[in-house]
């Protein structure tokens, strides 16, 4: 049986291509994941405490679908986290220096560009490869965001900015609604702009694409400095679901974004991947987590799992790409 | 060839003579700097580090990254610190054994992923290093080692010794680092782990077994983070699940870096990586004299890295230049 459905998939390359796709690993692992904390609480079945349960990883999966672009470009940007971590600070300290609501949201979404600039150009101009390159800003972005507030918690924001896991559209928390709409422009963009196509282009052969006339750095320098901006409002976001700014906040953060990439079916190496696959892996990851704290597995013990699922996802997707471009 | 090309190819002259200014630096700053109690606390510092960046620039020569070592020093004291609850009389040497053992079969499984499935190190050691902590917390049980739970002949093992009263952890540091060295320049696996950094597929047909020789590097890594777990425990007294080796990776990676540790893989010496990790002590200990708060640290650790990788960005630009791979 499996043997005439290789042969007959061996004979339709079309079919072939749609079928064997990691994409619907992800599909297949969300149901999977869906049934079985259903099994576990009956709270599953509810789709409100989902959408509730999914606010916290919103801010996560907003840069999720960035990281997946520059992952299809063939470069990756692990500073991400700390980036959080830096814009909410120095949000913070802006508000609290007296400097008011607006103007500080403004200074936090700059700094964010600039730090994705920095990653940027140190990784066009210098050609550092972005992998231990943002290894380094990542320790770097920490530590002054550590070095500004020291460790005091920034707060005192006005009522209207916290909590805004807390203002629904029906039952949809807004955040969601945020990514959701987030996840649906950069889709079509990836998917059907020049520009989309452009990036695989990149992620494929930077050199057959360099003669093509594609302005490879440009666009790599651009794609760096989306994700700092995508940082920043992640870090605004946190901020205000927190009530709080610190530097350690978003600690740990790359594992959870890298997982969602990974498990969307996106290919390590560039050039393969959508947004599609990001946005049904971003359900999984926030599933998963619910399910865990349901069960009463601690958080810590929870990175064992998060741990393993990530290698799993590198080793299947490499395994599934081997298989269906033969 | 410019005096100044010379000088860059002696990478080990260029961090000695940074760390010959810094000291003078911060010596002229405060005279409270040059004193014995200083230096031994950059003595005292270094040692957990120093033995973890040996395994780290071996992997790093080899082309890789291995970033979860942190996961790893804090699973192997946890295992010894609940071995010491158990058994109270565990020689040191024993605990060297176990603890040897315990990081060599971590680093052996960051290996075999890397190696058999042919993925990037730092994203597989990203997963390993959440993986082995989550690991940490499950073996203990979320619980601390206190300090009276560790047996006092390792906790004497990082204060004194029978020679000269040297600390322990000192000399056994300074064996590991000679034994690198010596593999690393005088015996053909040292030569074949450059050979494999500078270019896997030649050295592949060249006869080279590109697998087993990485597999070797990331399990000596592994074994030098257990050992370091002993050094933790035996030098800070308490092992905490949360806490322990958290973030310490950037600083081993900082220190290989610094050392002129190419990340494009093989080139490094054991000597540039001593001398990185000793500049990263110095700074450790003069930040607090110079009157820089300690929330300082991580940034400036962090500017260190960026600044060292552009820095040898740069010179292997130059060199190629000069050798004329490069028509500029």
């Amino acid at each position: 049986m499996l043997k005439t459905i290789s042969i007959y998939l061996n004979e339709n390359p079309t079919l072939r291509y749609w079928i064997i796709r990691p994409e619907w690993v992800a599909v297949i692992l969300l149901i999977i994941s869906i049934i079985s904390s259903i099994q576990l609480s009956p709270f599953f079945a509810d789709l409100a405490f989902i959408m509730d349960s999914a606010t916290p990883y919103v801010e996560y999966g907003l840069i999720a679908i960035i990281l997946t672009l520059i992952i299809i470009s063939g470069e990756i940007d692990l500073s991400i986290a700390s980036m959080i971590a830096l814009t909410a600070v120095i949000f913070g300290t802006a508000y609290n220096a007296g400097l008011g609501m607006p103007i500080s949201m403004v200074i936090a979404l700059f700094s964010g560009t600039l730090c994705g600039l920095f990653n940027g150009i140190l990784v066009t101009q210098l050609q550092i490869p972005s992998i231990i390159l943002t290894i380094g800003t990542l320790t770097l972005y920490r530590g002054i965001a550590q070095s500004l507030a020291s460790d005091f918690s920034l707060g005192g924001y006005p009522s209207w900015f916290i909590g805004i896991d807390y203002r629904y559209i029906g039952i949809v928390p807004i955040p969601v609604i945020i990514f959701t709409v987030f996840a649906i422009v950069v889709g079509f963009f990836l998917s059907s702009t020049i520009y989309g196509k452009q990036l695989y282009l990149i992620g494929t052969n930077p050199q057959t694409a360099k003669y093509s006339g594609i302005k490879v750095d440009r666009i790599k320098l651009l794609l760096f400095t989306l994700s700092g901006l995508v940082c920043g409002i992640a870090g605004v976001l946190t901020t205000s679901r927190l009530a709080v700014a610190r530097f350690n906040m978003a600690t740990g953060a790359e594992l959870e974004i890298v997982l969602m990439v990974m498990l969307g079916g996106t290919y390590i190496f560039g050039g393969r991947g959508n947004i599609f696959g990001t946005f049904v892996a971003f359900w999984i990851v926030v599933i998963l987590r619910a399910g865990l704290n349901v069960a009463r597995i601690k958080i810590e013990s929870q990175l064992t799992i998060l741990g393993a699922m990530l290698i799993i996802a590198i080793i299947l997707t490499n395994y599934i790409y081997s298989k269906s471009q033969k | 060839m410019t005096l100044f090309d010379k000088f860059l190819r002696i990478r080990e002259l260029g961090i000695f003579s940074i760390i010959v200014v810094f000291v003078i630096v911060a010596a002229i700053i405060d005279p409270r700097f040059m004193t014995l109690d200083s230096w031994r606390a950059v003595f005292l510092a270094i040692p957990l580090i120093l033995v973890m960046a040996m395994g780290q620039m071996m992997v790093i020569i080899c082309r890789h990254v291995d970033i979860s070592i942190g996961s790893i020093l804090a699973f192997s004291a946890i295992v010894i610190g609940l071995l010491y609850i158990q058994f109270p009389g565990l020689s040191l040497w024993l605990s060297l054994i176990i603890t040897a053992f315990v990081g060599l079969v971590m680093g052996l499984i960051n290996g075999f992923i890397v190696t058999r499935f042919n993925v990037h190190s730092i994203i597989v050691t990203l997963g390993t290093l959440s993986l082995y902590r989550g690991l940490v917390f499950i073996v203990s049980g979320g619980r601390q080692i206190d300090r009276n739970d560790i047996p006092e002949h390792i906790v004497s093992f990082s204060q004194t010794s029978s020679l000269f009263s040297i600390p322990g952890i000192l000399i056994f540091s300074a064996i590991i680092v000679v034994i690198t060295h010596l593999v690393m320049r005088h015996s053909v696996l040292g030569r074949e782990i450059y050979a494999t950094g500078s270019n896997p597929v030649a050295a592949h047909l060249k006869g080279i077994n590109v697998t087993k020789v990485t597999l070797f590097c990331f399990g000596i890594c592994g074994m030098l983070a257990g050992v370091a777990g002993l050094f933790y425990a035996s030098r800070f007294g308490y092992v905490n699940p949360g806490v322990t080796g958290v973030g310490i990776e950037f600083i081993v990676i900082a220190g290989v870096i610094i050392g002129g540790t190419s990340i494009t893989g093989g080139s490094g010496s054991v000597l540039g990586t001593f001398l990185g990790i000793l500049l990263l002590g110095i700074i450790n200990v003069a930040l607090p004299v110079l009157n820089i708060p300690g929330e300082f640290q991580k940034a400036i650790y962090g500017l260190i890295i960026v600044v060292a990788l552009a820095l040898d960005q740069l010179i292997i630009y130059r060199m190629k230049k000069l050798s004329g791979g490069i028509n500029a």
